[in-house]
């Protein structure tokens, strides 16, 4: 289980990366956000943003149109 | 963070809604991936730090605004844009797309960018031009020419003009 979950469903672009930006400062270092978003363009926008961060994406999967990312704060 | 070394300025010229987008969304977002970010405002631009924004847009001479319409897309000749009344219902038809689509309004990307301490420089000189103080503008600007951008710009790794 992730320490918090963000739903950004039926959100657009910029907003799920913005939300999580926040979001992961709630969360301790080493613990997990999961986010749920719909936005197609959120699964390259979330590896991009992890990359440039430094926060870790554990992991990523779609679901019926629904993307669930699981991100490490590890930054 | 792997990012603090870099950083990004955007001088904003533009004030149509449409043309507020893409500073707010790349400022913002920069700023989420950790870059500090100046905005500077110039122009036309000017305007999108006004305390209450009233944006507009026009589909005069922009042969490529098409709007989903009952399963296609639709233009607006250029003499149509003239008649009193268009633009408010093209602004408002996007107004409406946009909410529908799930996209930030600009009024909530500025207060974002303004949390996320992005660093607003309103132009001096623009603001003597088209006669506004600080007093009409939100809270956060500071005052600044084109020194000032430039002195930002030359620390910056990313500088935009749009």
């Amino acid at each position: 289980m992730a320490d918090h979950t963000l739903d950004a469903k039926g959100l657009n672009c910029p907003l799920p990366i913005l939300k999580a930006r926040k979001a992961l400062k709630e969360v301790p270092a080493d613990g997990t956000l999961e986010i749920l978003a719909t936005d197609p363009g959120s699964v390259a926008d979330f590896e991009a943003f992890c990359r440039q961060t430094g926060n870790e994406l554990v992991e990523h999967s779609e679901d019926d149109g629904v993307f669930r990312f699981l991100i490490k704060h590890t930054a | 963070m792997s990012a603090e070394e870099k950083s990004m300025s955007i001088i904003v010229t533009k004030g149509s809604l449409d043309w507020a987008y893409p500073p707010f969304i790349l400022a913002t977002t920069a700023a989420a991936m950790g870059l500090p970010v100046t905005m500077f405002f110039t122009f036309y631009g000017l305007p999108l730090l006004l305390k209450k924004l009233d944006l507009q847009l026009t589909a005069a001479g922009n042969p490529a605004m098409k709007m989903p319409m009952m399963g296609g897309h639709m233009g607006l000749p250029n003499i149509l844009t003239a008649i009193p009344g268009v633009d408010a219902a093209c602004t408002k038809m996007m107004k409406n797309l946009m909410n529908k689509k799930g996209v930030a309004s600009i009024e909530d990307l500025r207060e974002l960018a303004v949390e996320a301490e992005v660093r607003l420089i309103a132009c001096q000189m623009t603001m003597d031009l088209f006669e506004y103080t600080l007093d009409d503008m939100i809270e956060g600007p500071e005052l600044g020419g084109a020194a000032t951008y430039i002195e930002v710009a030359t620390q910056a790794d990313i500088n935009l003009f749009i």
